[in-house]
């Protein structure tokens, strides 16, 4: 058998661990986090429409869970969660054009997508919660 | 020895690099993301209205033609778009030839069988059967 060759040692290319922590460099995992938790979420739509189709009992089961401290709290995440995740594809479709790379403009994309999406779910929560009576 | 091959230099190697169909899976992406804006506020807002009400009314106003055929869109555009993003994730994450195949596979089925699962659902609440 032959010899094998000495291992070259190579330089790495920088990853995770390496970069400063910024706040885009968050809000672009946070992006990649979100998209992931939404598509679980999606089995609760999924879980929904099925129930809504089968009849009166499994509907019920539905507005059991939702009704219950972790069936809102799911809900709070997962509406967060798809708000947020549609504000940052606007975000990505801006950079699409070619524009908002302007590290200023960076900074404000990321803050307006955050600010964004947790005012968007609390007016949602609050006409959900309380002009519905979802909370009540 | 000179090739006989009267195929063109880029015909030979056309399809042979590491792209395949990196477009369409990009375009794709724009494509859903661009749909699903106004699907999904339309989403939240149906959702929100639906707040309260008992199964009958819900079934009801989930049935009526513009809000069955908005929500066939969001779920279509939806699954579609969860296809390609975990896609990307499970290209990106997954190393072993094995597993990023399997869960390749995994996710196309997947996303596949909510949306026809969803479909189904509002089709039935439509028409009643």
């Amino acid at each position: 058998m032959a010899e094998r060759p000495a291992r070259v040692e190579r330089p790495l290319s920088p990853h995770l661990q390496i970069y400063r922590l910024t706040f885009t460099f968050l809000m672009s995992g946070f992006h990649r986090v979100t998209g992931i938790v939404l598509y679980l979420g999606f089995l609760l739509v999924v879980w929904w429409l099925l129930a809504a189709a089968s009849g009166p009992n499994a509907y019920a089961w539905v507005q059991w869970f939702m009704s219950t401290w972790i069936g809102r709290l799911v809900l709070l995440g997962f509406s967060w969660g798809l708000i947020h995740h549609s504000l940052g594809g606007v975000r990505h479709l801006i950079w699409d054009t070619g524009s908002g790379f302007a590290p200023n403009e960076r900074e404000w994309l990321a803050r307006m997508t955050l600010i964004g999406s947790i005012s968007l779910t609390l007016v949602a929560w609050i006409v959900g919660g309380f002009v519905m009576g979802g909370l009540r | 020895m000179k090739s006989t091959s009267i195929r063109t230099p880029i015909g030979k190697v056309r399809g042979l690099g590491s792209a395949k169909s990196g477009t369409e899976h990009w375009w794709e992406m724009r494509l859903t993301s661009i749909a699903l804006l106004p699907l999904t506020l339309a989403a939240i807002v149906i959702v929100i209205s639906l707040i309260g009400r008992n199964h009958a009314a819900v079934v009801q106003i989930l049935g009526s033609p513009l809000v069955a055929i908005t929500m066939l869109l969001w779920v279509y555009a939806v699954t579609l778009h969860m296809r390609l993003g975990l896609q990307s994730v499970i290209e990106d994450y997954v190393y072993g030839k094995a597993m990023k195949t399997g869960l390749l596979i995994g996710n196309t089925f997947l996303t596949i069988v909510l949306w026809l699962a969803c479909t189904y659902a509002i089709l039935k609440l439509s028409f009643g059967v």
